[in-house]
């Protein structure tokens, strides 16, 4: 099945990707023949097998609740674009 | 002299040892080929001056974060990135007293087959410059391969690390899920990544592992392994049950050069004594990739969330709200690849597509993983081709996504199941070389060591690549 160019925006926004039309020219014909590919899955009745997140079988892994040294507010702040005190800073406004 | 291209990490580790050669020496020997090969093949992304540590140097796929020194996973949104702290891999590394030579090249965030999808520039394919190294870990294979390194990290989701190998002609390892730690480690798709060992030959990679492997609190899906690593050392393959898939061998895009290696590597494999037979995954390769390119994706587009210019990492001076500086920044730091994965995991898991999209490809993952449980009722590993091709021209799948993918049609599979695989150079086809996969149960890392070194010590392959012997 074929995604509309108003799906793509619509996927686009919810994956916070800008997309200006240049490429989402080149990129929307690419990405219909990948979900076209991918849409294979569909061939096959499963409806009675379980689905695997998560290839090992493994019970639930539980931490000690002990305080243990972390990074300080000097190191978590290293890489910001941009910082204001013991802040990082972002532009105003949007969601 | 030390000749890079032919010194062992297991013989380079025993000369610092035993003193005959100086930390100093071993690690200025790795730097000058650096200095005379990496312009031509670009292997490095960065390369690490001498600390003045003691032990053996190593390279380390740039997916892996090392404390103080540039982590980009190959994307230019991550430029500039310093990490505060070491991956537990490297921990381990660096306890065991290796040393970090550099940063390799990789597609971006490992998202890729040639490595032609790293912002950075391709690596070249040290038997012949003209082709890919194979990827996403092409930067690693080819720096082992062209001795710019004794050996390496890389790291894999569904071939990064087997697909290289088998195109550089080195052995690599994807390990049993859950084996090593991935914490500190760029995260991909965080069901399949694994990080593993890239070596010049078996034993080196079993060296590597043993130093690797095990649980890490820091990392809940690690676990204990249930034995030791080994160092292989037997010979004969007297006694263990081999499967050739018939699908695996018998594919049409597999070329009739990698084909005839394989099929030799079998009969060999007979002639050490294995017990050959033929077995079915009549769904793992119709399957496998459709199956992988939903799931992969869908981790991707929620790990990939992160990159948002708040916090570290690249920020568009463009948005004017905040809104605006998210999409920004995500549109000019990710290159086609990831946005082509985002954009796809993302379609996968929304509302109205999620069961039919996400939630079957994981039904398929229950499908794929019952066909090798069933094999493994039968035989102790199974043997195909690792890749369906040999090393191709740069540019040659570049424009086309589709065709990219189906590099790992045949290292998927085994992936989507939580398997571990072992590439081993098995021959030459057109002089460039061909690799097999050795595919086992999961924790059996150390019966693919022993069948692995078998068949090398059977072929004596030379692992140098003809140019530069």
């Amino acid at each position: 099945m074929a995604i509309d160019r108003e799906q793509l925006l619509h996927v686009a926004h919810l994956a916070r990707l800008e997309l200006p039309v240049e490429e989402l020219d080149r990129l929307g014909a690419q990405l219909n023949d990948i979900i076209e590919a991918v849409s294979k899955v569909s061939e096959l009745d499963l409806s009675d097998v379980p689905a695997t997140s998560h290839p090992l079988d493994v019970a639930n892994v539980w931490g000690a609740d002990e305080p243990r040294p972390c990074l300080t507010v000097e190191e978590a702040l290293a890489n910001a674009p941009e910082r204001e005190g013991a802040f990082f800073k972002v532009p105003p406004g949007g969601s | 002299m030390i000749d890079t291209l032919r010194l062992t990490a297991e013989e380079a580790t025993r000369l610092v040892r035993e003193k005959e050669v100086s930390s100093a020496e071993l690690y200025a020997a790795y730097r000058a080929a650096i200095d005379a090969h990496d312009e031509e093949l670009h292997c490095y992304l960065h390369v690490c001056d001498d600390d003045g540590g003691e032990g053996v140097p190593l390279a380390v796929k740039d997916v892996i974060g090392t404390k103080g020194i540039p982590t980009t996973a190959g994307s230019k949104i991550l430029e500039g990135y310093l990490p505060v702290y070491d991956a537990t891999v490297i921990e381990r590394c660096k306890a065991h007293g290796l040393r970090v030579l550099g940063k390799t090249n990789t597609d971006e965030f490992a998202m890729g087959s040639s490595t032609e999808n790293s912002a950075y520039g391709p690596t070249r394919n040290p038997w012949d410059p003209t082709r890919v190294p194979g990827g996403s870990g092409g930067g690693s294979a080819a720096a082992v391969a062209a001795g710019l390194a004794p050996w390496a990290l890389g790291s894999d989701t569904g071939g990064s690390i087997k697909q290289p190998a088998a195109l550089c002609g080195n052995v690599g390892l994807r390990p049993t899920y859950g084996t090593v730690s991935r914490y500190g480690v760029v995260a991909f798709a965080s069901s399949l990544d694994q990080v593993g060992p890239v070596a010049r030959n078996v034993r080196d990679c079993a060296l590597l592992y043993s130093i690797l492997a095990g649980r890490d609190p820091c990392d809940t899906t690690t676990v204990d392994l249930p034995e030791a690593v080994r160092l292989p050392e037997r010979t004969d393959l007297n006694g263990v049950r081999i499967g050739v898939p018939t699908e695996f061998t018998g594919h049409e895009a597999i070329e009739p050069g990698v084909r005839e290696a394989v099929e030799r590597t079998v009969e060999l494999a007979r002639e050490l004594g294995a017990e050959v037979g033929e077995c079915s995954l009549p769904r793992s390769l119709d399957y496998g990739v459709p199956c992988y390119y939903l799931i992969a994706p869908a981790e991707a587009s929620s790990n990939l969330a992160r990159y948002d210019g708040v916090r570290f990492g690249y920020r568009s001076p463009n948005g004017r709200d905040r809104l605006e500086m998210y999409e920004r920044s995500r549109d000019e730091g990710f290159g086609d690849e990831p946005k082509r994965r985002i954009m796809v995991g993302t379609y996968a898991l929304s509302a109205g597509y999620y069961d039919a999209y996400y939630g079957q490809a994981q039904k398929v993952r229950t499908v794929l993983i019952r066909e090798h449980a069933e094999a493994f009722e039968r035989f102790d590993l199974l043997l195909t081709p690792t890749s369906p091709t040999v090393a191709f021209e740069l540019g040659a799948k570049a424009s086309n996504p589709l065709a990219m993918y189906l590099n790992d049609l045949l290292t998927i599979p085994s992936c989507m199941a939580g398997l571990p695989g072992l590439n081993v150079p098995c021959g030459l086809s057109e002089g460039l070389p061909v690799g097999v996969q050795l595919i086992g149960p999961q924790f059996s890392e150390n019966r693919l060591f022993d069948t692995g070194y078998a068949l090398e010590a059977a072929l004596g392959l030379d692992p140098v690549p003809e140019r530069l012997r």
